[in-house]
């Protein structure tokens, strides 16, 4: 007998960015658990394939990509199948106090955390990729419309666009009946954390400062957005979910 | 890479302190303007003028502006 799952992803299609590493790698593991075929997508092969090589079940589809390089989006859309779920995970950060902030460095943020979304999504659209009762979800963050931190300007500005960016499409897109949420995880346990400059002392006290005395694992962030891509959301459009440990309470 | 520039570029991060008290010796983190805001000062001062990335615990190692110099030296 079958178990009743309202979070199932079978018979769903999913393309999710930024699948060589962090929260986007741990989505489409999780993803493909709950029967989803996924479609995973990242700049380094090596580390896709390693994400692949982890999904379970069959029928999954790995496409390296930079989502910044015109042709490389234009070649992925091409080979894209029927699409029941978008994540828009890709993203970079910058911890920079603004004065010392290029426009160079402004703009690097900006393309890869909201153009390569904004342009993958509007050809997935144009091409009419979605199937009926799809749903896209991006992954923004607390910083930008709620909190913020020092060096956090670009990075907080280009999460704050995505989540005016996605209200906009959920009302745009809702006579197609394709759904459109973030979710807006804390600092998250992953690779964008090593790669910045901030000491592991520092890191411990900040780990603290959260409620749940945690900082969040990419699975905390991955089951949100299945909530979302499944059909136990079905009447969810154009919001936010909060996934912070309680940060923001404070 | 002149350790005398150096100590302008550093003093120049600070508003409400006097750019003459700072010296190579000077232990930065007894300055009262001193805060977490000055370190990301500091760090994006190296990135925007020496081309180099110091971290934050390399800043925490740090007790006079000569070590942040020397830090900032054998980066570059």
């Amino acid at each position: 007998m079958q178990m009743f799952n309202p979070y199932s992803l079978d018979g769903k299609t999913i393309l999710i960015t930024g699948a060589s590493s962090g929260i986007g790698k741990t989505t489409a593991i999780e993803c493909s658990k709950l029967g989803a075929q996924v479609v995973i997508t990242g700049r380094d092969r090596n580390r896709l394939q390693e994400t692949y090589d982890l999904l379970e079940g069959a029928g999954h589809l790995m496409i390296a990509a930079d989502l910044t390089a015109a042709e490389e989006v234009e070649a992925l859309l091409t080979e894209l199948p029927q699409l029941s779920g978008v994540v828009n995970n890709a993203g970079i950060a910058l911890p920079k106090l603004f004065s010392f902030t290029t426009n160079e460095e402004a703009e690097q943020v900006f393309k890869t955390n909201f153009f390569s979304p904004f342009e993958l999504l509007r050809g997935i659209v144009k091409r009419k990729k979605l199937v009926k009762n799809s749903s896209v979800v991006f992954v923004s963050s607390i910083a930008g419309t709620t909190i913020t931190s020092l060096g956090g300007s670009v990075y907080g500005a280009s999460k704050s666009a995505l989540n005016g960016l996605s209200k906009a499409l959920a009302l745009e897109l809702a006579p197609k009946r394709i759904r459109v949420n973030t979710v807006m995880p804390g600092m998250i346990e992953t690779q964008i954390l090593a790669d910045s400059s901030i000491g592991e002392a520092d890191l411990e006290a900040d780990r603290k400062r959260y409620p749940l005395g945690r900082y969040g694992q990419p699975q905390d962030v991955a089951y949100a957005i299945i909530y979302l891509l499944s059909d136990a959301s079905s009447w969810m459009t154009g919001t936010n979910l909060l996934l912070d440990g309680g940060y923001t309470l404070t | 890479m002149e350790l005398k520039t150096f100590v302008k570029n550093f003093a120049e991060q600070f508003d409400e302190t006097d750019a003459a008290i700072f010296t190579p010796e000077t232990k930065f983190r007894e300055i009262e303007e001193w805060c977490s805001l000055t370190v990301m000062a500091i760090i994006g001062m190296a990135d925007e003028v020496y081309h180099v990335r110091l971290t934050g615990d390399e800043m925490k190692a740090s007790k006079t502006i000569e070590d942040v110099y020397n830090c900032v030296k054998s980066k570059v």
